[in-house]
């Protein structure tokens, strides 16, 4: 048709051009409008993927650093801690000799300045420790000075500005920790808000433990700290790192190669709880580190392995078990976690930098250094490095958003901290800080499937088998009232779909289960027998009722049949389940029973994908030429078997697409299921348990992700990925559909 | 026996069992669709009818007689066995037991508005004729009867006539005095602070723009002042007003016995519904629908009507069909009339084919992500500074959902106005043609005025499919109270940037995150029962329009 009008057009025009330009120009101005309106549909499509794409592309990227600043140490000054303000424009550093300096990372940063730490004369510094931004001092008279350096942020004319302090959270003066004076060689420690926890070996091999607990004095309000010290027993000959869990549960001292464990919260302090063997096979533990949240140990080992430790709940109770590996080139020198994320840093002889991530085993970075360094820190917003060279402090930018999510993180099994094995875990939020989100697809990805098959299982008999009847058997009259009918159930908006399924349908079930298993075999054995009987009446009645409106006298069958089942239930409940189905269900059969469970969301969604799969199937079968049919019934075919061998058969390509049209849209609803299940993130078949499904959990975490976190982003992939779910089907239903009407224009 | 299973085989090898089986399938969809309407429509009207308050006289599991008063509003049989493993003495004989769900009100007085009493403990029931209800602005309904009312200090007790007449004079006067605070308070009131705020925000645009001169200054001040002056005269207006609303009040003996006064300001209506008649009752049950599709709704959404969610969503639906409808048919017209057919025409037939089959929830992601913070941030950064931090339309709001859900329509009306193109007769085009008008030309003053219903009818789909969509706009604008419409007084009068409350969101927000999942159940229905009339009501309008269409273009082939 319109190729037709094209060529008329195109006559026209070029006699219109030379009388009137202003209409030939409207013309043109006419065509290219709307040409670009065309355009848009597809810009659109394109703007929908290439913008889903676009946030969620970062997630994938790995880590990168680059040097900012190189800051030139003096001769002889050894350098035991650095660190960093959150907005990284002044960094510091500890000296051995008690020096706090704190030096600009920016122009406009405060100059350079120097803190003494408040020692006494005789005293000197011999062990060191720090946690979080605390550094903990041993001295040589046994006692324990703690500085902070904090920043204050004042707001004035000329903008922003920054001044270092520092700040002795325990006192000025140092706190004994070991009465007989002997110096701590080697220390520990861990703090908050109500007790701090520090161990140290002094010089004549003694380990010690002090505890202090804050309590408010009544008059003064203040808070004062009450010291407990005990010694602890069993420890080795040799000890190279003692490391506190920042919970202060467990110590762990390391010798050599077996690292020795402490319940110190327990009071514990006779003999380790536990002494573990380390090492890879054939090589030494280097180092040690604790990762964020105080629950996972890493070893590092002069073979280049890095094995991840944590306790897990065994039949001797819990145990420190060896989870996994990451490995690098030479031998493990020093590990770095990061304070708050799974990261962590490692560096090896070769003065290269490795990133990890634990739990997704993500390998971040590999890049060499500029200087060989032997310590390094992080920054506390986690966005720069700095490390400790021999003869300067190296300040690197690090670009690490999105460590934890990788392909292999999102669709496979992990061993999460505390879990007792690797498995599929959608969690992404928590009360607690030190939470770790769990961002596994699969389990919401399953969801989505069961939900949608179990709404498939209910709706594609039906709708196609409604389909068939509709399009070939019904009169038309009656077509003509019953097609919109069934069609205008598409337009019923899902929410309210869902707020049935779940507040009315769903207790009905629960009450009233038998019948709903009833009336699958209670209503197929009523139509047959109620057309057999039709069959077997006598001529007479059988005009009056008159076969070719079946589907009208089968309504009234079929309610009463389905009252019949509704009136039976209790009575089957009582005989075969003992009276209450959900009981006997979650007891006897020992299965699961949520009430909004995939038995509803498979009815209230199935209902929905209905009229889809019905409306396509009918045009399909309608639309198969008559001629076809009619040869086959000439040829002696019944109507039935004309309709299975001849017509089905034609039209069957209609009929996937009209399968690839629901599932898409089963696949993709979201406020049935949100309001007809649990949303619970499980992955089980169970008919009587509920799901989540990747729509449902957009819809719900969507509003509360801030924008631009990992969980923001993995939300968009989670979006992506119902959009290529949803745009297979439909692309294929599609191109099924266009051939097929291709093929019936050629018959 | 050998014929009648010869009988049997015959007629199975026939099919007809299979032909009985497949129209069964068709009944099912039959009842499905219509039950489901039916029961919506049954238990939304059903919601508005005043019902018949009862007087119950119950034996507590201490023995004592309490009386309860309340509707009934659910009857449910109870398995004898599992209440006697619960504790209740019930005769062996019985083996179900009738249980009633009664609302009782008097929320500050009982525990729960809501009580079940099993069957053989009721001692009496009765609807007494002078049981009334009141609906109160706080605290749900109050049942009881009326004791005596006090207008201007004046006790009045007597008649149950007289007293119903006095309160309903009484309750008149709050209700004028009411409606002068409310529109006082909507227009006055409200225009002020918009007014105050802008000038705040004009304030700190000049400040930003280092324009704030002192002359400047000193003038904003002064319309501050005369403001802020305005105001106060309000507002002491405004207090009058409440106070004289405080004046009577009404004593209500309740089921405990005792005497409660109802302050007359709290009090929206009362009935005595015992003594109406069906007429009476139907009155009310009209009244009922009106004032809930007129209302305010109150108590977290549970109560009252649902005009501000009918509002927003018809205004997000017409701001949506102005945008799409444009885009929609110039998409048609260029696959219809000037699309070649070739593989790049293909794939917007694919584009448009999975614009219609992508889940809603994507576009809402899309919208939150494209529209609210990149278009919407951008928007704030040149247009409005002054308001930072506060985000006007770098949050989300109306005009996003709009845009939203214009994408999420744009294939149902280019697939139903193509469709319209292709029933108009090829001969026309040619006749126009040939009478020397440019396609356009053609296209403009034949082609889409007979295309009219078509794009019509698209339309009418697009704005039935948006009005029943929820899942994007949970993410793109929509609010469970927004505390003002998007269109009021004060200019331009048209809030954009404003959240909304909306219909079908309404039903989602009440039925699943209410407190009081029982007591807002009916509403739902309501709500529900007011979404479907809406949305079938204009699906039906839409296949009429098409119907009718295709007849007119049949008659035109011939």
């Amino acid at each position: 048709m319109s190729q037709s009008a094209d060529t008329l057009t195109s006559r026209q025009r070029s006699d219109l051009g030379a009388s009137d330009p202003l209409r030939a120009f409207k013309d043109k101005l006419a065509q290219y409008s709307i040409t670009m309106g065309g355009l848009m549909v597809l810009m659109t499509l394109l703007m929908i993927f290439g913008y889903l794409l676009y946030v969620v592309e970062p997630v994938f990227r790995n880590a990168s650093i680059e040097i900012q600043q190189q800051q030139k140490l003096e001769a002889n000054t050894n350098v035991v801690a650095t660190g960093s303000d959150e907005l990284n424009e002044i960094a510091y550093y500890y000296t051995d000799k008690g020096q706090l300096r704190f030096y600009p990372l920016v122009e406009t940063s405060p100059a350079k300045s120097v803190v003494e730490l408040p020692l006494v004369a005789s005293q000197s510094i011999s062990s060191i420790a720090s946690s979080g931004s605390d550094v903990a001092f041993g001295l040589n008279d046994g006692g324990l000075m703690v500085s902070q350096p904090s920043f204050m942020m004042s707001f004035t004319d000329k903008g922003r500005e920054i001044t270092p302090q520092v700040r002795y959270p325990l006192g000025e003066e140092s706190l004994t920790i070991d009465a007989q004076g002997q110096p701590l060689t080697q220390l520990a420690f861990q703090r908050d808000e109500e007790q701090v926890s520090a161990v140290a070996l002094t010089q004549d091999h003694r380990l010690l433990l002090s505890t202090l607990v804050a309590e408010e004095n009544f008059m003064t309000e203040e808070i004062e700290w009450v010291s407990e010290t005990n010694q602890l027993h069993g420890i080795p000959t040799s000890i190279s790192k003692l490391q506190i869990t920042p919970d202060q549960r467990l110590l762990f001292v390391l010798s050599s190669n077996q690292l020795y464990i402490y319940d110190i919260v327990a009071g514990a302090f006779d003999a380790p709880r536990q002494v573990v063997e380390i090492n890879e096979p054939g090589a030494k533990v280097t180092d040690i580190s604790l990762m964020s949240g105080g629950s996972s140990i890493l070893v590092g080992n002069s073979n280049g392995v890095i094995t991840q430790w944590f306790e897990t709940k065994s039949d001797r109770g819990r145990r420190l078990t060896k989870i996994r590996n990451f490995t690098v080139e030479g031998s493990v020198e020093k590990i770095q976690a990061e304070p708050f994320r799974k990261t962590f840093a490692v560096l090896n002889d070769k003065g290269d930098l490795r990133l990890f991530h634990s739990t997704s085993e993500a390998d971040l970075l590999d890049e060499p250094l500029v200087n060989k360094a032997t310590a390094l820190q992080f920054s506390p917003r986690n966005n720069a490095l700095i490390f400790t060279t021999k003869d300067s402090i190296d300040f690197y930018n690090l670009e690490n958003e999105h460590p934890e999510v990788t392909w292999s993180a999102l669709w496979q099994e992990v061993w999460y901290e505390g879990y007792p094995e690797a498995d599929y875990v959608w969690q992404s939020t928590s009360a607690s800080d030190d939470f770790e989100p769990k961002l596994s697809l699969v389990p919401i990805s399953f969801g989505t499937i069961k939900a949608a098959l179990y709404a498939m299982l209910f709706a594609v008999p039906i709708a196609i088998a409604g389909a068939i009847y509709t399009a070939y058997f019904m009169p038309p009259n009656l077509r003509k009232v019953v097609k919109p009918t069934v069609e205008t159930m598409e337009a019923l908006p899902t929410v309210i779909l869902g707020f049935l399924a779940g507040l009315w349908l769903a207790p009905i079930v629960e009450e009233y289960l038998p019948f709903v298993f009833m009336i699958i075999f209670v209503i197929p054995a009523t139509i047959v027998l109620f057309a057999f009987i039709h069959h077997k009446l006598p001529k007479k009645w059988r005009n009056i009722l008159n076969e070719e409106y079946s589907t009208l006298m089968l309504i009234p069958i079929i309610l009463l049949a389905s009252m019949a089942c509704y009136g039976l239930s209790p009575m089957i409940e009582e005989a075969l389940m003992g009276g209450d189905a959900r009981m006997f269900i979650s007891n006897e059969l020992g299965i699961d029973f949520d009430q909004r469970n995939a038995l509803i969301v498979g009815i209230a969604m199935g209902f929905a994908v209905i009229p889809t799969i019905f409306s396509i199937t009918e045009d399909a079968i309608f639309s198969v030429p008559q001629h076809l049919s009619n040869g086959s019934l000439a040829l002696g075919a019944t109507r039935w078997q004309t309709l299975v061998g001849v017509v089905l058969l034609t039209a069957s390509p209609g009929i996937f697409s009209a399968v690839m049209m629901g599932l898409g849209r089963a696949v993709g609803e979201t406020m049935i299921v949100l309001m007809a299940t649990g949303n619970t993130p499980i992955m089980d078949w169970n008919i009587f348990e509920g799901m989540r499904t990747l729509s449902a959990n957009i819809a719900v975490e969507m509003p509360e992700s801030e924008v631009g976190s990992t969980h923001y982003r993995v939300l968009f992939l989670a979006a992506f990925v119902l959009f290529i779910f949803t745009f297979f089907f439909n692309t294929v239903a599609e191109v099924v559909r266009q051939r097929l009407r291709d093929r019936y224009g050629s018959l | 026996m050998t014929i009648g299973t010869n009988v049997m085989n015959s007629w199975r090898k026939s099919g007809s069992p299979m032909i009985w089986l497949t129209s069964g399938a068709v009944s099912i969809s039959l009842i499905a669709v219509i039950g489901l309407l039916i029961l919506i429509a049954w238990r939304g009207l059903v919601y508005f009818w005043p019902s018949t308050i009862y007087q119950f006289d119950v034996v507590n599991p201490q023995g004592q007689v309490e009386t309860v008063i309340g509707e009934v509003y659910e009857i449910d049989s109870i398995p004898a066995q599992r209440l006697r493993e619960n504790g209740h003495n019930i005769p062996s004989e019985v083996t179900e037991v009738e249980s009633k769900l009664v609302k009782t009100g008097n929320r500050e007085f009982v525990e729960l508005d809501f009580r079940w009493l099993l069957g053989p403990t009721i001692t009496k029931q009765q609807a007494l004729p002078n049981l009334a209800v009141f609906e109160r602005n706080k605290n749900g309904n109050f049942y009881g009867f009326i004791n005596s009312v006090t207008v201007d200090g004046k006790k009045k007790t007597g008649e149950m006539a007289t007293l119903v007449a006095t309160l309903d004079d009484a309750l008149a006067r709050v209700e004028t005095l009411q409606e002068q605070a409310d529109e006082l308070q909507s227009s006055e009131i409200n225009s002020i602070n918009y007014k105050l705020e802008k000038i705040r925000l004009k304030q700190r645009r000049y400040e930003i723009d280092n324009e704030l001169t002192p002359e400047r200054l000193a003038d904003l001040d002064a319309q501050r002042k005369t403001l802020n002056d305005k105001y106060l005269v309000h507002e002491a207006k405004l207090f009058k007003f409440r106070n004289e609303m405080t004046r009577d009040f009404v004593t209500v003996k309740d089921m405990r016995g005792e005497l409660v006064d109802i302050n007359l300001s709290y009090l929206l209506s009362f009935n005595l519904p015992n003594q109406m008649g069906v007429i009476t009752k139907f009155g009310h049950w009209l009244v009922n629908i009106g004032s809930f599709v007129m209302d305010d709704p109150r108590e977290a959404n549970t109560e009252g009507g649902v005009f501000p969610a009918i509002f927003g969503t018809i205004f997000m639906v017409m701001l949506m069909a102005v945008i799409v409808t444009p885009f929609g048919v110039v998409a048609a017209i260029y696959l219809h009339e000037y699309a070649k057919k070739n593989v790049f025409t293909k794939f917007i037939r694919i584009a448009v084919i999975n614009l219609a089959g992508v889940p809603s929830v994507v576009y809402g992601v899309f919208g939150l992500g494209f529209f609210v913070y990149i278009l919407g941030g951008s928007i704030d950064e040149l247009f409005y500074p002054e308001s930072s931090p506060s985000p006007v339309f770098g949050s989300p709001g109306v005009m996003w959902s709009a845009l939203t859900l214009a994408i999420l329509t744009l294939p149902v009306v280019i697939v139903s106005t193509e469709e319209g193109l292709s029933r108009i007769p090829i001969s026309l085009r040619q006749g126009s043609l040939a009478l020397g008008a440019t396609k356009a030309e053609t296209l403009w003053k034949v082609i889409i005025p007979m295309a009219s219903p078509a794009i019509m009818t698209g339309l009418i789909l697009a704005v039935a499919r948006a009005a029943g969509e929820v899942a994007p706009l949970m993410l793109v604008g929509v609010v469970k109270m927004a505390p003002t419409l998007p269109v009021d007084g004060n200019f331009p009068f048209f809030h954009l940037d404003r959240k909304f409350m909306h219909l079908g969101f309404h039903i989602y927000d009440v039925g699943f995150q209410s407190p009081n999942v029982e007591a807002a159940r009916p509403l739902v229905f309501a709500s529900s029962f007011l979404l479907v009339t809406v949305i079938v009501g204009l699906n039906m309008a839409a296949i009429r329009i098409r119907n009718l269409l295709r007849e007119k273009y049949r008659s035109l082939e011939h």
